[in-house]
């Protein structure tokens, strides 16, 4: 689930005509930030609101390099997840002590959806979630609805595609792309936060693991469009599952070969989504201003 | 204002950048977490420049993988490939320096062939990670920098995989490969604490990567299709398909190079955790040399002294390792804005580029 959360936040950036790489660092530190907000604060609301902070601040020094400075997107992004990676290790060291000793935190219980919940194979493993997963299943409708119908979506759309124009057109692309970068990073935060609120109940550094890419990936495979993009992460997971069903059945293969499978399958999906799909024109460019 | 004392300005101003950065971005962490600054800084210091001793069994002995990673990112990023796999690329170089080593015994060849031949794998085994990505560009178009990442971790996997299987030592009790016999050790230099003798070989590889892109046809071709791939086929007629997956295998190539010699050089094992990120800090590195292989040089040693001295400082003042990504991070950033005041995207500055550039 934190994959769903993350890949639509990147998707609102992509289609803002950005690329956000950092994307990592910000599940990164959304999880750390959990991880603080439900320790100190105590309480799973007070966790993920710290986690959401935490992806906004990443992706506030993204928006600074790249819409103020202009920085180059893929060199600021990849900056800003080693700064992440830094920031989380060297707090979580000084915080919670070098060993990191396995700290314990209560993880959000799932919820079980009346009626919905006892269907046949699908329904434990859909309706039978923490809230937050639910909240990803009405964030894809609404972004597809969005992005389709509103003045703001259309607005979105065009800064993604031809700035230059969209800016002739009245649209303020700078800040309308702050904005995207903003809720890319807080969506990012939340899916950190899922990490250890809802699965984990605990933090290591590190522990994002290239969710983040993994994230862009699904992006490109869902083909830049919210259901697109919400089938994909839904591949993911499962595929993911099938790992532990593998080891299960009691393959005998190291068990190396399951943990590469997310990877390997990102690679592929990249391999057979491109091509077909097509990204937003301005991917990745600078609005050119004269300054 | 001549364009000399232009190029004087802008480079006093990434100096002061990067030592504004460093020493602020470790002041605030310090004083943030409650950690004695001056201690902290003091550590900092004497784990990295503090004797000859720590300099080059520390420091420069860190700046050796720095020295290769940091060309390999250098090159690819001139031909306009992100190649964020130096990681996995290094990993891979190891474990295949590794494989070569332990299954050579000394007696039977002559030593100088075997530690050739293990190197010589390390670089191929590199390359090899890196033509996954470099066909996947090619062929699909697949952004390098997600699927060199990924890569990254697969590698990881896979040496995981090769200490706990075939490559693990004798009595399979630890996660680590037999130890290499003491006659295919990289001999160290003398005079000179436990620097060896791969730093010569860095240093070789960097100023021969700076000589290619200065003097060369094939650095004028990388330079050109990185540059504009667009003009450097029509108005170049360089192939820059060709010439993209080619930097890219040179990059993987001594990415995998600095594998096989922190293998030989320093570890003399491959085990998990052979390489602190040195594949990722290689990107701070080359980016703080504005992708000058012969900068590089002296940013690698900057590096590597700052990763020995964070190591003392961890061990003297309890001040987190990890501190030293901030820092990069800082420093990466701090490069970027610095450069990007110079408003390229208004001006096309091919010209800068293209000529052998002096500076």
């Amino acid at each position: 689930m934190p994959l769903g959360l993350a890949a639509l936040g990147e998707l609102l950036v992509e289609r803002a005509g950005l690329i956000n790489i950092g994307l990592e660092g910000a599940i990164l530190a959304g999880a750390f930030g959990a991880l603080v907000g439900a320790s100190t604060a105590g309480g799973i609301g007070a966790g993920f609101a710290a986690a959401a902070l935490a992806g906004l601040v990443i992706a506030m020094l993204f928006a600074l390099c790249v819409i103020w400075i202009r920085a180059d997107q893929i060199i600021a992004g990849t900056a800003l997840t080693l700064l992440s990676v830094g920031a989380t290790g060297t707090l979580y060291r000084a915080l919670f002590g070098s060993s990191g000793a396995a700290l314990r935190i209560p993880t959000s219980e799932p919820v079980a959806i009346p009626g919905v919940a006892t269907l046949p194979v699908v329904g434990a493993a859909l309706f039978s979630q923490p809230p937050i997963t639910y909240f990803l299943y009405l964030l894809a409708p609404a972004l597809a609805w969005w992005l389709a119908r509103t003045h703001a979506g259309l607005a979105l759309r065009a800064i993604g595609e031809r700035p230059e124009a969209a800016e002739a057109a009245g649209i303020a692309v700078d800040r309308l792309r702050v904005l995207a970068i903003l809720s890319g990073g807080v969506l990012g935060g939340l899916a950190g936060g899922t990490l250890v609120l809802a699965q984990a109940g605990t933090f290591a550094e590190g522990m994002s693991a290239g969710r983040g890419f993994i994230a862009i990936a699904i992006v490109v495979l869902g083909r830049w469009t919210p259901y697109g993009v919400a089938a994909g992460a839904l591949l993911f997971g499962a595929a993911s599952a099938l790992q532990y069903a593998f080891q299960a059945m009691g393959w005998n293969a190291p068990y190396q070969v399951f943990l590469v499978v997310p990877y390997a399958l990102t690679l592929a999906a990249l391999a057979g989504a491109v091509g077909r799909a097509r990204a937003p024109a301005a991917l990745g460019r600078a609005l050119e201003t004269r300054r | 204002m001549s364009a000399a004392m232009r190029e004087a300005y802008r480079e006093l101003a990434v100096v002061a950048a990067v030592v504004v950065a460093i020493g602020g971005a470790a002041a605030l962490l310090l004083l943030a977490m409650g950690f004695p600054i001056a201690g902290g800084l003091t550590a900092l210091w004497t784990g990295s420049f503090g004797s000859w001793y720590v300099f080059t069994s520390a420091s420069l002995v860190r700046a050796v993988p720095l020295m290769l990673t940091g060309a390999a990112v250098a090159l690819a990023f001139r031909g306009g490939v992100l190649n964020i796999g130096g990681e996995g690329q290094l990993l891979v170089g190891a474990a295949a320096a590794a494989a070569v080593a332990l299954a050579m015994p000394s007696a039977t060849v002559t030593v100088p062939l075997v530690i050739a031949a293990a190197l010589l794998a390390a670089a191929l085994g590199g390359a090899l990670w890196a033509s996954v990505a470099a066909y996947l560009r090619a062929r699909y178009g697949v952004l390098e920098v997600i699927s060199t990442i990924m890569l990254n971790f697969v590698a990881l996997h896979l040496v995981s995989y090769l200490v706990r299987g075939p490559l693990q030592e004798p009595t399979h009790v630890y996660p680590q490969s037999a130890t290499i016999v003491d006659a295919l050790h990289l001999p160290r230099l003398p005079g000179a604490g436990r620097l060896h003798s791969g730093f010569v070989v860095a240093l070789t590889v960097a100023v021969a990567a700076g000589w290619m892109l200065r003097r060369t046809a094939a650095g004028f071709r990388l330079v050109a299709a990185g540059e504009n791939p667009a003009a450097a086929t029509s108005a170049g007629g360089i192939d820059v398909r060709v010439t993209t997956a080619r930097v890219f295998l040179l990059s993987g190539a001594l990415a995998g190079l600095a594998g096989g010699v922190e293998v030989l050089g320093v570890t003399f094992a491959l085990y998990e955790n052979i390489s602190p990120g040195y594949g990722y800090t290689a990107i701070a590195v080359a980016l703080l040399a504005r992708l000058d292989p012969w900068r590089v040089v002296a940013t690698a040693v900057l590096f590597g002294a700052l990763e020995a001295g964070a190591g003392a400082m961890q061990r003297d003042a309890g001040v987190p390792s990890t501190l030293v990504s901030v820092i990069e991070a800082a420093l990466i950033l701090a490069v970027v804005a610095t450069q990007s005041f110079r408003s390229r995207r208004q001006r096309p500055d091919v010209g800068e580029h293209v000529q052998p550039v002096d500076a």
